[in-house]
């Protein structure tokens, strides 16, 4: 091989740089997401519950809010009623977005550490908030 | 070869009608698929007759009192619509969005214009969605992102709609919109200027079509639409089905109109002349 010296040299930078980032970060895991539960309206509650037990909505929420919007723009029906047999207002921004009104420390901290994007902020938007 | 062109069109051509029109070349392609159709049109008309013998329980209509209508009543309804649900003003027609808005006889209703009409001529009229019995837009819809629910409102699903504008091709109101550019861009123009959202009221987002569809949110919550409660003397809300209700009352008493009847969308939006 010519210049054998020269391209080994070459290959250990190379491979130093494309290395560098997975070496930096072994054994840093990103710190796991605490979305909060900080707002005046869930403190001012009884219990600290949601439609439906926690465990569920965190592991369900995507289908479950699908199907509150199927249910309530297709079928009209804005009534969910929940395990406990509690009837609920159908609406994202104004019965979601009510008690977690802290959409920034609450629904984008998991987004974001998943890195997923849900449609659903292209229209819906937190009320709360002066900014669209 | 002793075939001319005259005669090698009449085979392909009868040859082409007895491939097409046996159901043997349709049971090749897609079996069974046939059979499910015709099945399929048949209990439909089945299912038609039914509901015309026994009739919907509600069908909802608008009357627009066409007497009582200024121009500042028309500005003051068309504002309170366009705030509740928070559609821009882009200020340009292209780019336009608009619910319910102000035009004049001769364009709402072409085929019934008269240059003598001088009463009607220059009237202010409102347009908005005909929410018709047979909506052609529903129709067309690829993904029913569109579609007429039981009470009679044609509804919009924007989380379906793929903005391939079909119905607007469709509808010969004009009473749809399409998002363009993102009407976030003009809203918060407009917020800067001291614009209020309505904040129970999502945004829309680029690439969906939009139109009244009116105020289902707020018959949710037993409100009624936003502009009857702008101008409950010129608007008039309820429900066609059944004979004692307000709407019922006026139409035995006014004279009516509707647009475009002849192409059988059967609408129900009414003015009063």
């Amino acid at each position: 091989m010519y210049d054998s010296g020269k391209v080994i040299i070459g290959l250990l930078i190379f491979a130093g740089i494309f290395l560098f980032p997975f070496i930096y970060d072994h054994g840093s895991p990103a710190p796991k997401p605490k979305p909060s539960l900080d707002t005046p309206a869930i403190k001012a509650l009884p219990e600290k519950k949601c439609v439906e037990d926690t465990q569920f909505m965190i592991t369900t929420h995507m289908q479950f809010l699908n199907d509150w919007r199927d249910q309530a723009l297709r079928d009209g029906n804005r009534w969910y009623v929940n395990k406990e047999g509690k009837k609920i207002w159908i609406s994202l921004q104004n019965t979601c977005m009510k008690c977690h009104s802290n959409k920034k420390d609450f629904c984008d901290k998991c987004h974001n550490y998943a890195a997923v994007q849900p449609y659903c902020w292209d229209c819906h938007y937190d009320p709360n908030g002066s900014k669209l | 070869m002793s075939m001319d062109r005259r005669k090698f069109l009449k085979v392909a051509g009868l040859s082409t009608l007895v491939g097409l029109g046996s159901s043997g070349a349709f049971e090749l392609l897609k079996p069974g698929r046939v059979d499910a159709e015709m099945e399929h049109g048949h209990h439909h008309g089945e299912h038609h007759e039914k509901a015309e013998e026994t009739g919907p329980k509600t069908r909802l209509a608008m009357l627009i009192d066409i007497k009582a209508l200024t121009r500042e009543k028309a500005e003051k309804i068309v504002h309170t619509c366009h705030h509740l649900h928070n559609v821009p003003n882009w200020g340009d027609p292209k780019n336009e969005i608009k619910w319910i808005w102000e035009d004049e006889f001769e364009h709402a209703f072409p085929d019934s214009y008269n240059e003598y009409d001088e009463i009607l001529e220059h009237s202010p009229f409102l347009l908005m969605c005909n929410h018709c019995d047979e909506p052609p837009c529903a129709r067309v819809c690829p993904v029913e992102a569109t579609f007429r629910r039981p009470d009679g409102i044609v509804a919009q699903d924007y989380h379906r709609c793929i903005g391939c504008r079909f119905c607007m091709a469709a509808c010969p109101y004009g009473s749809r919109s399409f998002n363009w550019l993102d009407p976030r861009v003009m809203l918060k123009k407009e917020m800067a200027k001291g614009r209020k959202l309505n904040k129970r009221f999502p945004t829309r987002m680029r690439g969906v079509v939009e139109k009244c569809n009116f105020c289902v949110e707020r018959l949710a919550e037993g409100k009624k639409p936003g502009c009857v409660e702008a101008c409950p003397d010129v608007m008039h809300f309820g429900n066609l089905a059944d004979e004692n209700s307000n709407v019922r009352k006026i139409l035995r008493e006014r004279v009516s109109l509707r647009r475009k009847l002849e192409l059988g969308t059967k609408p129900s939006v009414f003015y009063l002349i």
